[in-house]
């Protein structure tokens, strides 16, 4: 004790130094401990924002389902049927979702309060895809330090920390299957490829298990489980087929598919759908292969063994398809479904689907969105391919096939963005890591070059001597320099561009609405609260709602009232039948209602304050989905000359549908804007066609204080005497 | 002092107001009214009546006790009894407010129920004394017609008696009722009645024997908002760290007449005045001072609308309901607030510590009919008995909150039929000794401190099973 009191302070500094070696990794631990928090922190400007709550559409209805299954244990929500939806047929709710996500909320909820930590389901549900997200940045670490290096792995963590790409479905409160989904998605190919790295299977069982989480998660597995083939279908085409990747493929495989069984929702379907076939072609493949390469060992002569091949491999092909052949005939095994062909052919739903093709996130990119999404990632991305191909291993053939494969999904549809996000930030990071350190390696090696004259280049020999080559150029050094902060300065770019997007675009709950008032202050639009609570507060228990689907499942979850469609699109012909009513005139629709049992209708309008996806302007998918059902219904009589208008010139039919009659009751005598007439539709900039509208077997239950929802009352039958 | 009722659920037909002294040591007949004056406020949803008499003593001995009376009808909405009495001469007079407790009589026609006043000083034989009587009926104005559409206005029913019912002789009385407009469909009349403007008076009326009285029913409109907090919890959490959290969960509703058919917003937009004159559009909340993050909240989220002030002396805030109610439309919400302890954690004389906060309901002109307040102690905290001007239901409940491990005590205490007045002070005493306040950082610490020797721990052991 006395004789560290009596050290000077240096020698204690000293004897805290520590190793270069201690100081990277206290550098690498440090940095991810704080791209960690990053992560985390900036998805909570919706929290900030606005408040902590539950976004958009499809996460009401997970949130409810994790209400039932904190309040109700797991049996009763595996066994739940769901009779508010879908009316009258029900749902049910155990059977057509997955429940990796509500499982996973509750989890962390009942782990929470064990630790006595009092929170509430809500800040569980809003905070999940945050916490996710800080998980994938250190899966994505050591996806990076897997294939390329740990500098690389540093990098792709940063950058897929912020990249609004990933950040568009995990900020706070957007409680969505892909919060979870994307880390289990990058934690499979993780272990997957780390199981082909090493053989090992340990690696290949935990993969196994990581695609098991990802397909209780969402339905994005499909994914998976056609890269992992395709991968190994590569591997064994360039001839780098090893024993390695034998254990890694058939263990995950055997195992992913027997694990993927136990959730219902997908049930047999891989032995029995088309789209995982794929699969299973590559993994008799992968046996043909170990077979063949076990008899080239036993046989010396090759010219037997050629010939061997040949039989073996028709066999091997004829079987397999006289195989594929009577299961997809006897329809044992299920043809493609719809929305897989729309990713292989993005004009297929536009034609066969028109449920799928009128969801906005399901439309084909523009490139102004990939802009948007990966920035800088963009010209980073084939970059980072030149460099994987460069260098060339079975991790980096993985990870190019990934980003060019999610890459084309990305283009066919909007919201695959997000999966191709992981591959993007990956292999931009290795372009940014290794220009990063060619660069600083160059500069260094000359530094030394001229502090000690010829050094030897222990370290990196290969750098320096070829930097002692190239010393003839000039400007090297400055080049170098000018490079890294051109480097420097594009990342920086990238990283306030990031965060101009999460908070200006992707923080916003799109249940509360906001707007900028004349005097610059925050004008608040909570319509859509205040129409729910009304109908959660006044209406019966029993009450049937009817609204257009993208309503249902907050109807459901905020109003606590039986709805007759919902988000999730399973019944086609049902939503059809609404679209019907919403198109019909008003004395047709009735029937219609009064045979779903209606107690009320909602329709949502944003004639008044402007807001522009309301019914009106999505009343065209409505006549489509309606029209492809039932050809009552047909498109051309809501159009004049193939044109959409709300005005004086509309279309007859337009004028007096029930939509048309339920949005613009009573608007005539409303006047929205100054110095325009009374009628003024602020959405479409027009004045209506149809002010007098006459409602007989509806009337006005409420409306909102913007108007932005309309809730209409049924009237009982009229007494016939 | 306020008086306890406990609504016993008697439904009445017949709506008559009583209203009679009793001398319960002396014979009935030794006291006598020689003057009632009483005014009935009907103006909002809540019927305060202030009475005046002049009780005289007839007989020959002293006599401190004074009983009022209520037909059981009446007793189930009576919320409060007030009784004060001028002291003083002239010009330096004070109110001096006397008990009232109720009382059981054993021959009380038509099932009455009694108060009684205690005087201060006894009443002696021949002396007069003016009392001063305030008492308050809730859901005592009947919705006629009991629905309303969006445009009428709402008119109500008021039954009472024109006579000041009393065992007793009544020399001279005068009843006035005030209604909130002039709009006066239909009124009773025993004659001398008149009305002048928005008030009826019924009277004078002279030497009326005991127990007389005389149904009046006055029909009338009255377009205030009726809001009535069905229920209300109030949890008041103490932490010794220096806040106070206060919780209060409300389920509202309009008590007027009911909504019927179609609410349409172009009308409650342009024309404010006459569509919806009786809906419920904000309420104001008197919140202590020096409040801090406040909130107002429902099940799904945050309510936009609404405004603090504050001051030194007080805060105020005014809520909006998601939507305006109309009659019969509720709406649950929850308030919360934290509050600097000081202000309401005192250590008593006898080493212990005590809460002291008001009871009631901080929404103004709002009918609570069921209260219950929770009072959330530290943990750790021993012996809780809680002090209430008034009897209330009272039992104990433990609650786990953040990184409890045996559990808060919860003093529980419950009220029905409340009014704004009664908004008065209680007490929690209980016991704490401040080591427990180092407990949960304690906790945190050594979790964290574990967690760390543990990834030490980690790092230097080699569980490898090749060497």
């Amino acid at each position: 004790m006395a004789a560290v009191a009596n050290m000077p302070v240096s020698d204690l500094l000293k004897s805290f130094k520590l190793k270069t070696k201690q100081q990277e990794l206290l550098i690498r631990v440090s940095i991810l401990c704080l791209v960690y928090i990053l992560a985390f922190i900036t998805r909570l400007f919706s929290v900030l924002r606005y408040e902590s709550m539950i976004h958009e559409f499809d996460p009401y209805f997970n949130y409810r389902t994790t209400l039932y299954l904190t309040q109700n244990g797991f049996y009763d929500f595996w066994n739940w049927f769901d009779y508010e939806s879908w009316y009258p047929l029900g749902r049910i709710v155990g059977g057509t979702l997955y429940p990796g996500l509500m499982v996973t909320a509750a989890l962390i909820y009942r782990i929470l309060h064990f630790l006595r930590f009092a929170v509430h389901i809500r800040e569980v549900c809003v905070l999940t895809a945050p916490f996710f997200a800080s998980n994938t940045t250190l899966v994505a670490y050591f996806f990076g330090k897997e294939i390329w290096d740990t500098g690389a792995g540093l990098v792709a963590a940063i950058l897929i920390a912020v990249c609004p790409g990933y950040i568009s479905r995990s900020v706070a409160g957007s409680y969505d299957n892909e919060g979870v989904a994307i880390f289990a998605l990058l934690f499979t190919f993780y272990l997957f490829v780390k199981a082909v790295n090493t053989g090992s299977l340990a690696w290949s069982l935990a993969s196994a298990f990581g695609y098991f989480y990802m397909v209780s998660a969402w339905g994005g597995y499909v994914f998976i489980i056609n890269l992992i083939p395709l991968y190994v279908l590569v591997l064994l085409i360039t001839g780098r087929y090893s024993m390695r990747l034998y254990v890694a493929y058939n263990c995950m495989y055997v195992l992913g598919m027997l694990l993927a069984m136990q959730i219902r929702f997908v049930g047999f379907q891989h032995v029995q759908s088309g789209e995982h076939m794929a699969a299973m072609g590559v993994f008799f493949l992968m046996q043909v292969f170990y077979f063949l390469d076990w008899v080239k060992h036993m046989l010396s002569d090759t010219k037997l063994f050629q010939a061997f091949l040949r039989i073996t491999v028709t066999c091997a092909v004829t079987v397999g398809t006289i195989a594929l052949g009577l299961g997809m005939l006897s329809g044992y095994i299920s043809p493609w479904t719809g929305r897989f062909y729309s990713l292989l052919d993005p004009t297929y739903a536009k034609d066969h689907i028109p449920i799928i093709a009128s969801v906005s996130e399901h439309q084909p990119t523009a490139w102004s969105s990939f802009m948007f999404d990966f920035h800088i990632l963009l010209f980073l991305f084939p970059a980072g391919l030149y460099f994987c191909f460069k260098r060339l291993s079975d991790a980096t053939i993985f990870i190019v096939m990934y980003g060019l494969t999610s890459m084309y999904f990305a283009g066919v549809m909007v919201r695959l963005i997000l999966v191709a996000t992981p591959a993007v930030c990956l292999i931009s990071a290795i372009a940014v890591s290794a220009t990063v350190k060619n660069l600083t390696v160059l500069l260094r090696s000359k530094n030394k070059g001229v502090q000690t004259g010829s050094t030897k280049g222990s370290g990196s020999s290969k750098a320096s001597s070829k930097a002692l080559l190239d010393q003839s150029q000039p400007f090297q050094k400055n080049g170098a320099i000018a490079l890294l902060f051109g480097a420097f300065y594009l990342l920086s770019k990238y990283a306030t561009h990031c965060t101009w997007v999460t908070s200006e675009a992707y923080s916003s709950p799109s249940i509360v609405l906001a707007a900028r008032g004349a005097h610059g202050s925050r004008v608040i639009f909570d319509d859509y609260r205040e129409a729910y609570f009304w109908l959660r507060q006044n209406t019966p228990p029993d009450a049937k709602v009817m609204s257009w689907w993208d309503y249902g499942y907050q109807i459901t979850a905020m109003g606590n009232r039986t709805v007759i469609v919902d988000n999730n699109t399973w019944n086609n012909t049902h939503i059809a039948t609404v679209g019907r009513a919403m198109s019909s005139y008003e004395d047709e629709a009735i029937e219609i209602m009064r045979s779903l049992d209606v107690d009320y209708v909602l329709v949502v309008f944003g004639g008044v304050t402007g807001y522009s996806s309301d019914d009106i302007n999505k009343f065209l998918w409505m006549v489509r989905i309606g029209g492809g059902v039932f050809p009552v219904i047909k498109e051309p009589d809501y159009l004049v000359n193939g044109e959409y208008r709300v005005d004086k010139g509309a279309a007859p039919k337009m004028l007096n549908c029930l939509m048309y009659k339920l949005c613009y009751y009573r608007f005539g005598e409303m006047l929205t804007e100054y110095g325009k007439p009374p009628g003024y539709d602020r959405a479409r900039g027009v004045e209506i066609g149809n002010k007098d509208i006459k409602l007989e077997h509806l009337e006005e239950a409420f409306t909102t204080s913007n108007w932005i929802v309309r809730i209409y009352k049924v009237k009982p039958p009229n007494n016939r005497w | 002092m306020e008086a306890p009722i406990r609504a016993t659920g008697i439904l009445g037909f017949t709506l008559f107001s009583l209203l009679f002294f009793v001398c319960r040591s002396s014979p009935l007949h030794n006291l006598f009214i020689s003057n009632a004056e009483r005014r009935i406020d009907v103006t909002s949803h809540i019927v305060k009546v202030y009475l005046t008499l002049k009780v005289e003593n007839a007989g020959t001995t002293p006599t401190s006790e004074v009983l009022l009376a209520f037909p059981p009808t009446q007793v189930d909405h009576l919320a409060t009894v007030e009784a004060l009495v001028t002291k003083g001469k002239r010009k330096k007079t004070t109110l001096v407010r006397l008990d009232v407790k109720p009382t059981e009589l054993p021959d009380a026609p038509n099932g009455a129920k009694y108060f009684t006043i205690y005087l201060a000083n006894p009443l002696n034989s021949g002396e007069s004394t003016t009392l001063e009587v305030l008492y308050l009926f809730t859901h005592s104005l009947e919705p006629f017609p009991a629905e309303i559409g969006q445009s009428e206005s709402q008119l109500v029913h008021y039954r009472d008696s024109a006579l000041i019912l009393s065992p007793y002789h009544i020399k001279q009385q005068t009843t006035f009722i005030k209604t909130p407009s002039t709009k006066v469909e239909s009124f009773t009349r025993v004659e001398p009645t008149n009305r002048a403007g928005t008030e009826i008076k019924y009277g004078p009326y002279e030497d009326r024997p005991p127990y007389s009285f005389s149904p009046i029913l006055v029909h009338f409109e009255n377009n205030s908002p009726f809001p009535v907090v069905e229920e209300l919890v109030r949890e008041v959490e103490i932490s010794h760290w220096g806040n106070l959290q206060v919780t209060e969960q409300y389920t509202l509703v309009h008590g007027g007449a009911r909504h019927k058919g179609v609410f349409s917003r172009v009308d409650y937009q342009s024309r404010p005045t006459l569509s919806g004159a009786s809906s419920l559009q904000h309420l104001l909340a008197r919140l202590p001072p020096r409040v801090h993050s406040v909130y107002y909240r429902d099940e799904i989220g945050n309510i936009s609308s609404s405004h603090l002030r504050t001051d030194s002396r007080k805060s105020e805030l005014e809520i909006e309901p998601r939507y305006p109610l109309f009659g019969g439309w509720k709406a649950t919400f929850v308030i919360g607030y934290g509050l600097p302890l000081q202000d309401f954690l005192f250590e008593s004389s006898d080493d212990r510590r005590y809460l002291n906060f008001t009871f009631g309901c901080p929404l103004l002109e709002t009918v609570v009919d069921k209260l219950t307040v929770k009072v959330v102690l530290p943990e750790g905290s021993k012996d809780p008995s809680a002090v209430v001007p008034f009897p209330v239901d009272q039992h104990l409940e433990t609650k786990y909150s953040y990184l409890d491990v045996v559990g808060r005590t919860v003093v529980v205490m419950e009220k029905k039929n409340l009014v704004p007045v009664q908004n008065s002070h209680f007490q929690v005493y209980y016991t704490f000794k401040p080591i427990f306040m180092l407990a949960e950082p304690l906790m945190l610490a050594s979790a964290f401190f574990l967690f760390f020797v543990a990834c030490v721990a980690y790092l230097h052991i080699d569980l490898s099973i090749r060497k």
